[in-house]
C-alpha cells in the first residue's frame, strides 16, 4: 500500500493536501455516501452528523476504556449506529422532503444534548439508584474525550471505500438497489408494484446510520479527540454539500464532493484571509452552474454547450438577436 | 412567582426577535418552496449594519434601524438574483437551490468577517451599552423589573407583523404574492409578474431578517460575522413547529421556542434548553407534520 501511497502523497503535497487532509478526505467521503445512500431513495435525511458522533463516541470508549482493537471498535460503532437508526427511522421515515430533513436534524441535536449531559444523566440516576452520592465521568459533556489513540491509518480508509465502492455497484444492480430507485422516482407507484417500501427506506435509513457509524469511530481514532460540538447542525449541512455538490447520479459523486469540499480550504491557503469569501463562492458558482453536481456528464455537456453558443455569439453584439 | 412572571416577560422579547426572523423563512418557503439558509446571514447582516450606523456613522437609533432593514432586504433581493433565480431557470432540483444558499451564507459571512477585521481589527465589536436608557421600569405592585430595550422591541416587532399581515391579506402586492404561492404558473396567466414577486419577497423576508438581527444586537450589544448561527436552527423548528410557510404559524413558532428556551433554562439548566425545544419539534412532526397552523400540503398558501 505504501508504494502506492507515498508517491500519491508526494504530487498532492505541494497544492497542500498532507496525510491527514487526504485521511479526512475519506472520512468524508464515507459521509458522503451515508447521505447519497438516502438521498438515491428519495429520502432527504440529515441525521449522519448524529450517527456519526454515536459512532465516535461508542468506538472511543471501546478502545480507549476496553482496550479494543481498531476493526472491533469499528463494528461495534457501526452497530451501535445501526440499531439506534431501527427506532428513530420507524416514526420518522413517515415524513417527507423539508419536514423528514428537520425530524432527522432534531435527532442530531438531542444526540448532541444527551452527550453534552451524559454524565450528569448517569450520575443522577445512580445516586437515586444507590441511594447515595455518585460521581460519574465518563465522556466528560462538552470537554469531550481527550487522548484517543490514533489507530486509523490511510490504507484502513482506502480499503473500506473500495470494499464499499464495490458492495454498491453491486447493490445498484440488485433487486434491493432497484427498489431503491423506484421509491424515489414515486413512492406510490413503488407500492403499487409490490414494493415494500417501508422495509426499503427503513433498511436504506440503518445502512445509511451503519456508514456515518463507521466515519465516526475513523475520525475519533485520527483527530485523538471528540466533543459534541464538532457533530452539529453545521456537519449535517457540509455532509449534505458533500453529495449534492459531488452529484447523487452516481455513487461517486459524494465521494468527489467530499473530497474537493474537504480539501479546497487546504488548497486555497495561498488566499490567506481571502479563503473563506472563495471558498463560498466556489460552492456557489458551481452549484449555479452545474446544479447535477460534479459528477454528472449531462451537466457538463449543457454547460459545454452554453460557454460555445456564448463564445459564438459574443463577436456580434449588435446583432440584437436573442 | 414573581421569577416566572419576570422570565416570561423575557421569552416574549426574545420570542418577539425569533418570530421576526422566523417569517423571513416563511415567506420565502411559502412561496419558493425552498428553505434559504441565507437567511441567518441576512440576520447577521442587520446586526451589522446597525452597528456601522451607530457605531462608525454616528447616527441615532431611529435612523440606523432603517438602514439596518433597508440595507439587509437590499442583499436579500440580491441573493434571489444570484443563489435562486439562476437554478430555477435551469429547473435544478430543490436541493440544489438549498445548497447555492448555503454558499451563499458562507460568502456573506466571510466577506462581513474581512471587512470586521478592517474596521474592529477583531471579529467582535459592542454597541454603546448607553444606547437606550437602561433604567429599567420598576413595576412596584407586580415587583417587576422591565428593561425599556425588550418593550421597545416588543412593541416595534408587533407592529411590523401587523403590517405585514395588512400587506399579505388587502393590499394588492401581497394578495398577488398569494396567489404566486398558490400556484406560480396559473398566477403568471392571470398577468402576475412572478418574478417581480419573488423579489418583493425576498426583500420583505431580507427587512424583517434585518429588523429582527438588529434587535439581537441592540438587546445583547455583542456583534459577531457569527450571530446568525445562532439563530438558523431555531427559525426553522420555529416555522416547523407552527407550520411550514404559514405567517401566523412562524409568529406562534418563534414564540414558542423562545418560551420553552426560556423556561426550560429556568427549570433544568442552560445545556437542556434545545433537548426540550426539539423533543417538542419532534413529537409535533409525529402526530402532527404539517405543524400547529399549517394546512395539508395541497391547500398550502
Amino acid at each position: 500500500m505504501d508504494a502506492v501511497l507515498t508517491p500519491l502523497l508526494d504530487i498532492l503535497r505541494p497544492i497542500g493536501i498532507t496525510e491527514p487532509v487526504l485521511q479526512f478526505m475519506l472520512v468524508n467521503a464515507i459521509l458522503g455516501v451515508s447521505i447519497y445512500l438516502t438521498l438515491h431513495a428519495g429520502m432527504f435525511s440529515l441525521a449522519s452528523a448524529g450517527f456519526m458522533a454515536i459512532g465516535a463516541y461508542v468506538g472511543a470508549l471501546l478502545t480507549q476504556q476496553s482496550d479494543w482493537p481498531l476493526w472491533a471498535a469499528l463494528l461495534g460503532g457501526m452497530a451501535a449506529a445501526g440499531v439506534i437508526a431501527v427506532p428513530i427511522g420507524l416514526p420518522t421515515l413517515r415524513l417527507r422532503d423539508i419536514y423528514l430533513a428537520i425530524a432527522t436534524i432534531g435527532f442530531g441535536e438531542v444526540v448532541r444534548v444527551l452527550i453534552l449531559n451524559f454524565d450528569d444523566i448517569a450520575a443522577s440516576v445512580l445516586t437515586t439508584l444507590q441511594g447515595e452520592r455518585v460521581r460519574f465521568r465518563l465522556i466528560e459533556g462538552a470537554r469531550g474525550i481527550k487522548g484517543i489513540p490514533t489507530l486509523t491509518e490511510t490504507w484502513h480508509l482506502i480499503l473500506f471505500l473500495i470494499v464499499l465502492g464495490y458492495l454498491l455497484t453491486r447493490l445498484h444492480r440488485s433487486r434491493f438497489g432497484r427498489a431503491m430507485a423506484a421509491i424515489r422516482q414515486d413512492e406510490t407507484v413503488a407500492a403499487n408494484m409490490g414494493i415494500n417500501v417501508v422495509y426499503v427506506k427503513n433498511m436504506v435509513f440503518i445502512l445509511s446510520a451503519v456508514l456515518a457509524g463507521a466515519a465516526g469511530v475513523f475520525s475519533a481514532h485520527l483527530t485523538r479527540i471528540i466533543t459534541p460540538a464538532a457533530f452539529g447542525f453545521d456537519k449535517a449541512v457540509d455532509i449534505l454539500a458533500f453529495a449534492v455538490l459531488g452529484g447523487t447520479s452516481t455513487w461517486i459523486g459524494p465521494i468527489v464532493g467530499a473530497m474537493v469540499l474537504t480539501a479546497m480550504p487546504e488548497v486555497l491557503r495561498f488566499l490567506k484571509e481571502f479563503r473563506g469569501v472563495f471558498n463560498g463562492l466556489v460552492l456557489l458558482v458551481v452549484i449555479v452552474y452545474l446544479p447535477g453536481g460534479l459528477v454528472n456528464p449531462a451537466g457538463w455537456s449543457r454547460l459545454w454547450q452554453r460557454l460555445g453558443r456564448a463564445q459564438t455569439a459574443s463577436p456580434s453584439p449588435s446583432t440584437g438577436v436573442d | 412567582m414573581d421569577t416566572l412572571i419576570q422570565q416570561g416577560i423575557n421569552a416574549i422579547s426574545l420570542g418577539a426577535i425569533y418570530s421576526l426572523f422566523a417569517l423571513g423563512y416563511a415567506m420565502v418557503f411559502s412561496i419558493l418552496g425552498v428553505l434559504n439558509l441565507a437567511h441567518s446571514a441576512i440576520f447577521m447582516l442587520g446586526a451589522f449594519f446597525g452597528l456601522i450606523a451607530i457605531d462608525q456613522w454616528s447616527l441615532p437609533l431611529w435612523l440606523a434601524f432603517p438602514i439596518a432593514m433597508l440595507g439587509a432586504g437590499l442583499v436579500s433581493v440580491g441573493l434571489e438574483l444570484v443563489a435562486f433565480r439562476p437554478l430555477r431557470r435551469r429547473n435544478a432540483a430543490r436541493i440544489s437551490q438549498l445548497i447555492s444558499s448555503i454558499g451563499a451564507a458562507i460568502l456573506i459571512v466571510n466577506i462581513t468577517q474581512l471587512i470586521f477585521r478592517q474596521i474592529y481589527n477583531s471579529t467582535e465589536a459592542y454597541l454603546p451599552r448607553d444606547l437606550i436608557p437602561s433604567d429599567p421600569i420598576v413595576i412596584e405592585s407586580l415587583g417587576l423589573r422591565v428593561q425599556p430595550v425588550r418593550m421597545l422591541i416588543v412593541v416595534i416587532a408587533l407592529v411590523l407583523m401587523v403590517l405585514l399581515q395588512y400587506l399579505v391579506n388587502r393590499v394588492r402586492i401581497g394578495q398577488h404574492m398569494r396567489a404566486v404561492a398558490f400556484n406560480q404558473r396559473i398566477a403568471a396567466l392571470f398577468g402576475i409578474n412572478v418574478s417581480r414577486i419573488f423579489i418583493f419577497t425576498f426583500f420583505l423576508a431580507g427587512v424583517l431578517g434585518g429588523a429582527a438581527g438588529m434587535f439581537y444586537g441592540v438587546v445583547f450589544l455583542n456583534v459577531t460575522p457569527f450571530i446568525g448561527e445562532d439563530v438558523a436552527l431555531i427559525g426553522l423548528t420555529a416555522i416547523v413547529l407552527g407550520g411550514m410557510g404559514s405567517i401566523p404559524g412562524a409568529v406562534l413558532g418563534g414564540f414558542l421556542v423562545a418560551g420553552l428556551q426560556i423556561f426550560s433554562i429556568v427549570i433544568g439548566g442552560s445545556s437542556f434548553r434545545n433537548a426540550v425545544v426539539f423533543l417538542l419539534l419532534f413529537i409535533i412532526l409525529l402526530i402532527r407534520p404539517q405543524g400547529l397552523l399549517g394546512q395539508p400540503e395541497s391547500t398550502r398558501a
